[in-house]
């Protein structure tokens, strides 16, 4: 356990000083809402049914921006080779990344979504406690995937731009579940929201499962 | 030698194949003849797209255990065969779906998973061209293709749960069942497309061996200039 707080306080300080990875992030979640609220404000769709999707494309590109900046920061001065060097194991290593990374993008998501029910003249009752316990579960997904693919892609030429070739096509059940959930959610309907969920949560144990025996591959030089 | 009998052997069972789905299968009551597509398209499926998801899982897990460049090779050649026949099974069924449903393409659970698919295996080829180190690049691959085809069975969970428009699966248990002669020709064409697959598979196994041995020779003749 020592090791795993270790890094998730070394990331929180070098967030608390650059104020980079989070306030990235933020900014992009919020522009991405804005342009979907050009692109339907005349077209008269209901905003209970498309609000879900919004809400996760806002949340899937910010987490990619942040997982990029993520690792740079590692790259920077070869923190990474100072990471590889120090008493602890490869898998703790992955899981010490996944939980800042996960930390810095619930910090924004949980910033981004009452913007979200603002701009969608949505009222704050049960609903936003609910979204906010999907953004969790959903979000432990993107971050168990995107720190490994994450790792992957900063060993490529093209670094930034292969993140999200890699990253978006696997995610595809975790948006797909975590909007359907939010969706019904959002018109007060919820016959399915339980198989979403374990999709949800059985996604997020299985790439964590998986990533934390294979990570050592990845960082492996 | 192997080779050479998958190649007699493809060519065998593909005219007749053709045969069959052409002239030996009954025209179907509903769809006419756009149905004879279901033919190839089914194969193309279920060797084509999974079986290369199969073959790739097991490329990569091989060289994670093993760490023997011939199974980075495997998988490599896998997700090549891949991108090709799960294209090929996407165009079918597109050309299939415009007469029937009247739309090329609808966001159903089989459709989008082959889609999804199909994006995995071309960002696998993506990375693999982007990685110019061979030890690295067989590695990140390896992880990168297990992470994937990991990624394919949650999805059609995940998926499945949308309403399907896809036509129901007829050849299943609790399956309607098809015509006799239908039955034939799809097993026939499944034959044919094995074989096809497993020709062009072993072919295209030894060209990326002979690939590597020239990148490898062209590096000495470099190094000794």
């Amino acid at each position: 356990m020592k090791p795993l707080t270790a890094i998730v306080f070394k990331d929180i300080v070098i967030e608390m000083r650059s104020k980079e990875s989070i306030s990235s992030m933020l900014m992009f979640g919020i522009l991405v809402l804005v342009i979907f609220m050009f692109a339907f404000e005349g077209s008269g769709l209901d905003k209970s049914l498309i609000g879900a999707g919004e809400l996760w494309v806002a949340y899937s590109f910010a987490a990619i921006l942040g997982l990029n900046r993520s690792l740079a920061m590692e790259l920077d001065n070869d923190c990474l080779q100072g990471l590889l060097l120090a008493p602890l194991g490869r898998g703790a290593l992955y899981l010490g990344k996944v939980a800042s990374n996960f930390t810095f993008m619930i910090i924004a998501e949980f910033i981004v979504l009452p913007v979200f029910f603002i701009l969608n003249n949505l009222s704050f009752d049960q609903r936003f406690l609910a979204i906010a316990g999907i953004s969790i579960l959903g979000t432990l997904g993107i971050a168990a995937v995107g720190t490994i693919l994450s790792t992957i892609s900063a060993n490529t030429r093209m670094k930034e731009v292969m993140l999200p070739i890699l990253q978006i096509p696997l995610t595809v059940p975790v948006v797909i579940a975590a909007a359907e959930a939010t969706s019904q959610i959002l018109n007060k309907e919820t016959p399915e929201i339980s198989a979403w969920l374990t999709i949800l949560a059985g996604f997020s144990i299985v790439y964590l499962v998986i990533s934390y025996l294979v990570f050592e591959f990845a960082v492996e030089e | 030698m192997k080779v050479k009998i998958l190649s007699i052997l493809s060519a065998v069972t593909l005219l007749p194949a053709l045969y069959m789905i052409f002239l030996f299968a009954p025209t179907e009551a509903t769809q006419g003849h756009a149905q004879r597509i279901f033919y190839i398209h089914v194969p193309l499926a279920v060797i084509g797209a999974y079986g290369s998801a199969i073959l790739l899982f097991i490329g990569s897990l091989g060289f994670l255990i093993t760490r023997d460049l011939k199974w980075d090779r495997f998988g490599a050649v896998a997700a090549e065969m891949g991108i090709v026949f799960t294209s090929a099974q996407l165009l079918t069924a597109m050309m299939w779906a415009k007469p029937i449903w009247g739309t090329w393409y609808v966001f159903d659970s089989r459709g989008t998973l082959q889609i999804v698919l199909l994006l995995i295996f071309v960002a696998y080829f993506m990375l693999r061209s982007y990685l110019p180190d061979r030890d690295k690049r067989a590695k990140l691959c390896a992880v990168f293709g297990l992470l994937g085809m990991v990624d394919v069975p949650i999805n059609y969970l995940s998926i499945y749960l949308f309403r399907t428009q896809h036509p129901q699966a007829v050849i299943s248990p609790g399956g309607g069942g098809v015509e006799r002669e239908m039955g034939y020709t799809l097993l026939m064409s499944a034959i044919a497309i094995l074989f096809f697959y497993a020709y062009v598979f072993v072919r295209r196994l030894t060209i990326a061996r002979v690939e590597e041995e020239v990148d490898y020779y062209t590096q000495v003749i470099l190094a000794n200039e």
